[in-house]
């Protein structure tokens, strides 16, 4: 136990660290946010959507959390060509507690990262619906946080070097992210994109959290719930799984 | 006489076919400091990444303070403190953080450890260096501090990687006089590479010498010299491993197995 706890205090320590990095994160949701939420409010409205910043903030929250979540994850590698990650790997611990310690500090740093940018949407214009069911919200940034995070450790423990990087980025995190309904609410009509949508299953914390901040969940709550959860656990062990091969 | 505190016994490790390891065989007595020399490329660090529990042998039987790694790898790992080739600190955590979070990942208890910590930041001259980052520290600043965390709980074993490499000689004497009085206060066993033959000729009780993943001769320096006729540790060892360059034949190879891996991905 204490050597999880160690392993994210270790995560949440590099982080506050490196402004840079903070910072830097923080960067493209609020473009997103701006850009988007701004850009397109006026059509959104048109179309009797309603407010379009009001919309996207809970699709943009989730944004940061699976951007920090998977890269956080992903410095696996990075550990593992400074050599750090030998340290651990020879150390008289289980796998699983390192992965766990790691994958929880990750997450913890995505949930922060998330936090900040749901203060900027607030900025922004964006409002709560039900302000009582903010820990509802919580409990869903932290299922993403975990999932996404456990996600980036399967792919860093798999993966030798930062080659893959662009692979990940346009293969993996590009696409869970567009086809999440964080941009546009899920087509009423049967067709390619609503298929890629409910199969994704970044679109449930998404749902979950828009809910949970907005009212109305196009799954229903206890479904966004349940896949969130089952994916995090069993995420969660895959990347242990995929860890405790690793060879240095 | 005591059972040895390393065993190996034919141990192979091949990679992809190629034998990087073929059948060797040796005992280390517990107390002993142990040379493990070789020319580049010969085994000596896959043959450590086995005995610490890091890569899974091909063949052959291993004991480890009484454990088999591959069967009961935490036990093993408990036993020993390594300080790898290659730097394996946290660039961004101080050198009390590093030092702290070995700790407590090897679970010292924490009266114990913070006395520990400060007694081997002082033995290794990083005290007053303790909360600066470990991205400022010079490679000699790094090496000490590698050390002294290898050793912060009390492992019977010590493996050193070339500790030494890429140091001054002022740096270099001072680490094997630390390393010398540590195994004569703690009574560790120490198991060691180098490519500087009069470290080995000085410090060691016992020599293995390991070419092209075989053991090709062992003994004290003394008996070494003796076989090869040679004056110094440094003409047996060339004696015994010839005067070719080893990386350059197996580099050629290295990179076509390479290729091939990254095809078949
Ligand atoms: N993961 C690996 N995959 C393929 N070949 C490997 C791997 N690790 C080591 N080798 C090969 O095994 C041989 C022995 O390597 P090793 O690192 O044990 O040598 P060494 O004796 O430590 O050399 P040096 O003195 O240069 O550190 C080399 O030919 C090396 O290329
Ligand atoms: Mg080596």
């Amino acid at each position: 136990m204490s050597a999880v706890f160690i392993l994210w205090l270790r995560q949440l320590k590099r982080y506050f660290r490196s402004r840079a990095r903070m910072i830097g994160s923080l960067g493209q949701p609020i473009l997103f946010l701006l850009a988007l939420g701004f850009g397109l409010g006026p059509i959104f409205a048109r179309a009797g959507r309603g407010n379009y910043v009001q919309f996207l903030a809970p699709g943009i929250v989730t944004m940061a959390i699976l951007f920090t979540a998977v890269f956080g994850g992903i410095e696996i590698i990075w550990d593992r060509q400074l050599g750090f990650l030998k340290e651990t790997l020879v150390a008289p611990v289980s796998r699983f507690a390192i992965v766990l310690g790691r994958t929880l500090g990750g997450a913890t740093v995505a949930l922060i990262q998330g936090g900040i940018v749901f203060l900027v949407c607030v900025a922004a214009g964006f409002w709560p619906a039900h302000p009582l069911l903010l820990p509802l919200a919580l409990l869903f940034m932290t299922l993403i946080a975990v999932m996404c995070t456990a996600i980036g450790t399967a792919l860093g423990s798999v993966l030798q070097d930062m080659q893959g990087f662009q692979l990940i980025m346009n293969f993996i995190v590009l696409p869970l992210f567009f086809f999440s309904s964080a941009l546009f609410p899920v087509p009423d009509r049967a067709g390619a994109v609503r298929l890629a949508v409910r199969l994704n299953p970044l679109s449930y914390g998404v749902d979950g959290l828009r809910g949970a901040l907005n009212g109305g969940f196009a799954f229903g709550v206890a479904t966004d719930f349940a896949v969130l959860g089952t994916l995090a656990a069993l995420l969660l062990a895959l990347g242990a799984w995929l860890f405790a091969r690793i060879e240095a | 006489m005591t059972a040895p505190i390393i065993e190996v016994c034919d141990l192979v490790k091949r990679f992809d076919g190629f034998t990087a390891v073929d059948h060797i065989s040796f005992a280390v007595p517990e107390g002993v400091v142990f040379a493990f020399l070789g020319p580049n490329g010969a085994g000596k660090t896959t043959t450590i990444k086995m005995l610490t529990t890091v890569l899974a042998p091909s063949e052959g039987r291993l004991m480890i303070a009484g454990h088999d790694p591959v069967a009961a790898p935490l036990l093993v790992r408990r036993a020993f403190g390594i300080v790898f080739q290659d730097p394996s600190l946290d660039d961004e955590l101080t050198a009390a953080e590093n030092m702290e979070l070995h700790g407590v990942l090897y679970r010292v208890p924490r009266v114990d450890r913070r006395r520990r910590i400060d007694a081997l930041l002082h033995f290794v001259g990083l005290w007053e260096r303790r909360h600066d980052y470990v991205k400022r520290f010079s490679g000699g600043m790094k090496r000490r501090l590698e050390i002294a965390r290898a050793l912060l709980h009390r492992p019977r074993i010590l493996f050193l990687d070339e500790p030494t490499s890429g140091l001054d000689p002022q740096t270099r004497n001072q680490i094997w006089e630390f390393i010398r009085n540590l195994c004569r206060d703690e009574r560790v066993t120490v198991f060691f590479t180098t490519h500087y033959m009069e470290e080995a000729e000085r410090v060691a009780d016992q020599i293995a010498i390991i070419d092209h993943g075989r053991i090709v001769a062992e003994g004290t320096a003394a008996t070494l010299r003796q076989r090869t006729h040679g004056r110094t540790l440094e003409d047996a060892f060339i004696a015994l491993t010839g005067h070719g360059i080893r990386e350059a034949d197996a580099a050629p190879l290295d990179r076509m197995r390479m290729m091939r891996r990254a095809w078949r991905r």
